[in-house]
């Protein structure tokens, strides 16, 4: 690594808004609750945004944000309760653990890692089904957490856009 | 000296404790939920914080297709309505059939003193959208306790038995398809009156007819009704069809593969059925009756779905 490489994003965001990480996550729940026709191919939304915002702001989006989702997806689904809590917190604690290192990363590597992560919080999901009796439901699972980090650098360039400065036509500005 | 880190350093506890907190709090819940169901009234009062957001959720579906259904073109509804008129009229005359039946029957059932079928009460609701729980098979429809829905009404569609309320929130409730896999559903073979336990098959999406003697009289095609045994069902609603026989001399029961009859993948309109039924109590169990365990049996019913105990 040559002296001097900086993270992905050369630019200096603003600061982010509560709002807006609200506004995420009640979009993302709302994605959840479409009625889907082919469940098996649609990613996890409140997965992917949680593990946007436990990368980029560890310290305001952490274990108990994601233990609440998991509350609701998991009412809203009808499943156990507890299940997604668990799978949610787990992903957040190693979206957090992960996030000094993703932001080095190109958009793509950065899909990778999130791969994993989201791949990790299913496989939590699964182990819990198959402990209370339920039987394998095939493959098509690990579908969804590969679909959510092909949909990484998209769902990271929208969520970034209210903390983007104003395009200023100022060529004498520092930054 | 005592030296305390200055105020921006405080991060709150470690993450790994924050984890463990959380992960064991999870767990307390998951144990809670699933071993003694005491998780219930939490989960409806959360289900009613999140009810907004899956009513937001499934408008826009529902307007595009009010709007779709607005702009249909003039031959399509023309070809609709014409199939509708066809189907009115099959339906009204096994309908006057039905009635002509019926008044029979209760004649003949009054004659022989047996108990009067009481009449079927239903509700319609339409199917919300699918539970995204790849692992059980359910669907959330748009009527609740509000509107005097029950736990364990059976849930029918226009072609059969589609599964079972297993969840009743104030606003939407739960149904348990046939096909999940802990659902299980008393049948009656239609042909020779045939009586047996249909099982969910899980992803499959087929049903199962578990315990039958491998030179059990059933064949291909067969098609399989409530037998109204358990008191839940109404008699007679049709469940499946049998689809695959596979009679094995290695093996004391056949395997049997039923495809339901119901659109059970498909949303749309459904209606609740509720009856109160006058059943006579179960007898009693051999063990309480000896007076080991007075009054104490265990609940095995999981997730309220249909109790194989009820065909005994």
């Amino acid at each position: 690594m040559q002296f001097g490489d900086m993270p992905t994003e050369q630019r200096i965001l603003l600061p982010v808004r509560a709002s807006t990480i609200l506004g995420s996550f009640a979009v993302a729940l709302l994605l959840n609750f479409l009625p889907w026709r082919n469940i098996a191919v649609v990613p996890d939304f409140v997965a992917l945004a949680l593990a946007f915002w436990c990368v980029r702001q560890p310290r305001l989006v952490g274990l108990g944000a994601a233990w609440c989702l998991g509350l609701a997806t998991d009412v809203g689904n009808g499943v156990l309760l507890g299940q997604h809590a668990l799978a949610y917190s787990l992903l957040a604690f190693s979206a957090i653990t992960l996030s000094r290192r993703i932001l080095w990363f190109s958009l793509w590597g950065q899909s990778l890692h999130v791969a994993a992560i989201l791949m990790f919080a299913q496989a939590v999901g699964l182990a819990v089904r198959l402990a209370t009796g339920a039987d394998f439901p095939g493959w098509s699972v690990a579908i969804g957490p590969l679909v959510g980090a092909a949909l990484w650098p998209v769902v990271s360039s929208l969520l970034l856009i209210p903390q983007r400065h104003p395009a200023e036509p100022d060529p004498t500005r520092p930054l | 000296m005592e030296h305390s880190p200055p105020p921006f350093f405080k991060r709150g506890p470690a993450p790994l404790v924050r984890l463990a907190f959380f992960a064991s709090l999870s767990f307390a819940l998951l144990v809670l939920d699933a071993r003694f169901r005491y998780a219930e009234g939490l989960r409806s009062v959360l289900a009613l914080a999140v009810y907004p957001l899956q009513v937001v959720a499934t408008a826009p579906v529902l307007l595009a297709e009010r709007i779709s259904a607005y702009f249909g073109s003039q031959s399509q509804l023309k070809e609709e309505n014409t199939a509708l008129r066809t189907r009115l009229l099959e339906a009204s005359l096994s309908a006057q059939r039905e009635e002509a039946a019926r008044a029979e029957a209760t004649q003949l059932r009054r004659l022989v003193g047996a108990a009067e079928r009481l009449p079927v009460e239903s509700t319609p609701a339409e199917v919300l959208y699918n539970g995204r729980d790849p692992y059980s098979k359910k669907v959330v429809i748009d009527r609740g306790a509000q509107h005097g829905l029950k736990l364990g009404s059976p849930v029918v569609d226009e072609a059969g038995v589609l599964g079972q309320v297993t969840r009743v929130h104030a606003m939407v409730a739960e149904v348990t398809l046939v096909t999940d896999k802990d659902q299980a559903i008393p049948v009656q073979v239609l042909r020779n009156g045939l009586r047996a336990v249909a099982f969910g098959g899980g992803a499959s999406g087929m049903l199962e007819l578990r315990f039958m003697a491998a030179n059990a009289e059933i064949q291909n095609g067969d098609r399989l009704v409530t037998s109204g045994i358990d008191g839940t069902y109404p008699p007679g609603l049709p469940v499946a069809s049998v689809s695959k026989i596979e009679r094995d001399a290695a093996y004391a029961f056949a395997r049997i593969a039923c495809q339901p009859a119901a659109g059970v993948d498909a949303g749309g309109f459904v209606l609740v059925l509720s009856q109160d039924a006058k059943r006579s109590a179960y007898p009693e169990d051999a063990a309480a009756r000896a007076g080991k365990r007075p009054g104490k049996r265990k609940p095995r019913r999981k997730d309220g779905a249909g109790d194989p105990d009820a065909v005994r």
